[in-house]
């Protein structure tokens, strides 16, 4: 059963922003495929009205006073950039 | 004994007497290092020379009585803890070179407490494996057979505390990350509840199960790690603002009239002889110490595979999104535009079961996939705690094997990652349900490797489980064992 196909895997690589070669899209599209076999036990479990859980204890948002605190200094920020223009990081051209 | 092999309630006894100082524990451990680690490759980095700058601190506060527990006393950290000015990797190539600027919560609190931060250990690349084969920088051995993986993804915090190489070790469990290698190397592993320790500066990988919790050579050595990590810290959101007690009060109570649960799910086939006969063997002594045992359900344990493979890559997904060789990390020479250079440092920099995962969970979010994958596993997630919520009405704490073998051969499951994944089978509920969850050493094979039996507790209710393991210990002391290097 094909779960999904390499031109699936080609779309999601792109929205995870991921690219591969030949060889790893196929490899990584039977392994998809098997691992999503697998997930398809979930479907003998009724869920219906079942709330879904995105938190592992129960809590309400957690606010603070907006107050000024303390941050990275702006050379400490920058410390790890690949590339920099002064105070700024700098990335190849956005638009071809 | 050398004073790298004892335990830290041992080496503050004898630092508070005078009878040692900290910098000879330091040189004690690092002479210990450079002895095995070529065999083991525990570390991936080392502080040596910040670490006897510590040792020297530790021992001008122990002069001036103003010593913790943990005052120069040589801990090893996972490699996923930001450690401001030294490199933190995360095992990944896309972080080599990533030196944070600030120091983690749990690394902070740490150092105040004197501790001696010696260097950071190996893992699998951002904590997705369960045997250390998956680090960018080589794979750590485990002590007890070199030619066997010491488990993952906290393989080398695992591996440096069974070859004596440091007193403490930290690691992090999103499905069994702690518990896993610290049974499959003769160790104490906790796993504390989610929110119980701060996640500030702990590299994210699935942010809803991950944690953050100590290997020790005993309860009580676990206890005094807990005492130092646990509590409220305003920079993590999801730390639970309530007073953490001395968790020292629990190891040496009893357990006499507690009632254990044994999940039957977890007793199925699959689990090797000598571990099921092992984890018999700790139900058998905790009985003639007053402990009663009973048996429980938790029906929807064979879906725990399905539902962690689901929301933890999903998580990973997004959390990883951040690795764009923009602010941080590894960019890839000569892309054209910017999505070129997205693409190829990611392609570059990481490795292919973080790949693998990004994939995955991608997929189970994406448009048309959401409700069959990601949203379905969160449903099947919240019947698991419902199970749980159930079986601790009846019982204090419940007891299960923590893996289904011992220790695998090095190479054995790389090629196939269902077969990976299945190895997580017995620890992953606990990161579903927000649980604690411990390992303790419970025996060895007849081949001489390490096995560990697992408790589990209600939410925050981590004492009982150093009660229980130290109970076990009096008993049964094989964390006292040791593999010959």
């Amino acid at each position: 059963m094909v779960k999904i196909t390499r031109q699936e895997v080609e779309y999601v690589a792109h929205l995870a922003r991921l690219d591969f070669t030949d060889d790893e899209k196929n490899r990584f599209t039977a392994q998809l495929n098997d691992i999503l076999m697998y997930m398809d036990v979930l479907n003998a479990v009724d869920t219906t009205g079942v709330e879904p859980m995105t938190h592992a204890i129960a809590r309400t948002n957690a606010f603070r006073e907006d107050i000024v605190c303390e941050s990275l200094e702006t050379e400490a920020a920058l410390a790890n950039a690949p590339e920099r223009q002064g105070p700024y990081f700098r990335v190849p051209k956005v638009i071809d | 004994m050398n004073l790298n092999e004892l335990t830290i309630h041992e080496l503050r006894d004898k630092l508070a007497a005078g009878e040692t100082t900290a910098l000879a524990i330091a040189e004690a451990v690092f002479r210990r290092i450079d002895a095995v680690e070529s065999k083991i490759h525990a570390f991936i980095s080392l502080m040596r020379e910040s670490a006897l700058e510590e040792a020297a601190a530790a021992d001008r506060r122990i002069a001036a009585g103003d010593a913790t527990d943990l005052t120069g006393i040589p801990i090893a950290v996972k490699d996923v803890l930001c450690t401001k000015g030294s490199p933190t990797t995360c095992g990944s190539r896309i972080l080599e070179n990533f030196v944070p600027p600030y120091d983690a919560t749990v690394i902070a609190k740490l150092k105040a407490a004197g501790a001696v931060i010696i260097g950071k250990t190996n893992m699998d690349e951002f904590a997705m494996g369960s045997s250390t084969e998956r680090s960018a920088f080589g794979l750590t051995r485990n002590p007890w057979d070199l030619e066997r993986i010491p488990g993952g993804s906290s393989g080398g915090s695992a591996a440096a505390m069974a070859a004596d190489e440091c007193i403490a070790a930290i690691g992090t469990d999103t499905g069994g990350s702690i518990r896993q290698p610290a049974s499959l190397c003769g160790v104490v592993g906790l796993k504390p509840t989610y929110g119980l320790v701060s996640r500030y500066g702990l590299v994210a990988f699935a942010s809803s199960l991950d944690q953050i919790g100590p290997f020790a050579k005993d309860a009580e050595d676990c206890a005094i790690m807990l005492n130092a990590l646990a509590g409220h810290d305003p920079k993590d959101s999801t730390s639970v603002p309530a007073e953490a007690p001395d968790y020292r009060m629990f190891p040496g109570r009893e357990a006499k009239g507690w009632t254990v649960g044994i999940p039957k799910e977890y007793f199925v086939e699959g689990i090797d002889p000598e571990i099921s006969a092992a984890v018999n063997g700790v139900i058998a002594t905790l009985e003639r110490l007053g402990v009663a045992f009973r048996e429980v359900s938790l029906p929807r344990t064979k879906y725990c595979v399905a539902v962690y493979y689901i929301i933890a890559p999903s998580e990973a997904s997004s959390n990883l999104a951040r690795y764009d060789g923009v602010r941080y990390g590894f960019r890839s020479a000569g892309s054209r535009n910017l999505i070129d250079m997205f693409k190829q440092s990611r392609l570059e920099g990481f490795g292919s079961e973080v790949k693998r995962r990004i994939m995955i969970g991608t997929y189970s979010l994406s448009a048309g996939y959401y409700d069959a994958y990601y949203k379905k596993a969160s449903q099947v997630r919240t019947l698991m705690r419902q199970d749980f919520d159930e079986a601790f009405k009846t019982c204090d704490a419940l007891v299960t094997p923590v893996t289904p073998t011992p220790a695998f051969r090095i190479g054995e499951k790389m090629d196939d990652p269902i077969q990976m994944y299945l190895s997580d089978i017995f620890t992953l509920s606990t990161n579903l349900a927000g649980l604690p969850g411990i390992s303790v050493p419970c025996g060895y094979t007849t081949t001489g490797l390490p096995i560990g039996v697992q408790f589990m507790a209600r939410h925050f209710d981590e004492g009982k489980l150093l009660t229980i393991a130290s109970a076990l210990e009096r008993e049964t002391p094989f964390e006292k064992r040791r593999p010959a290097l």
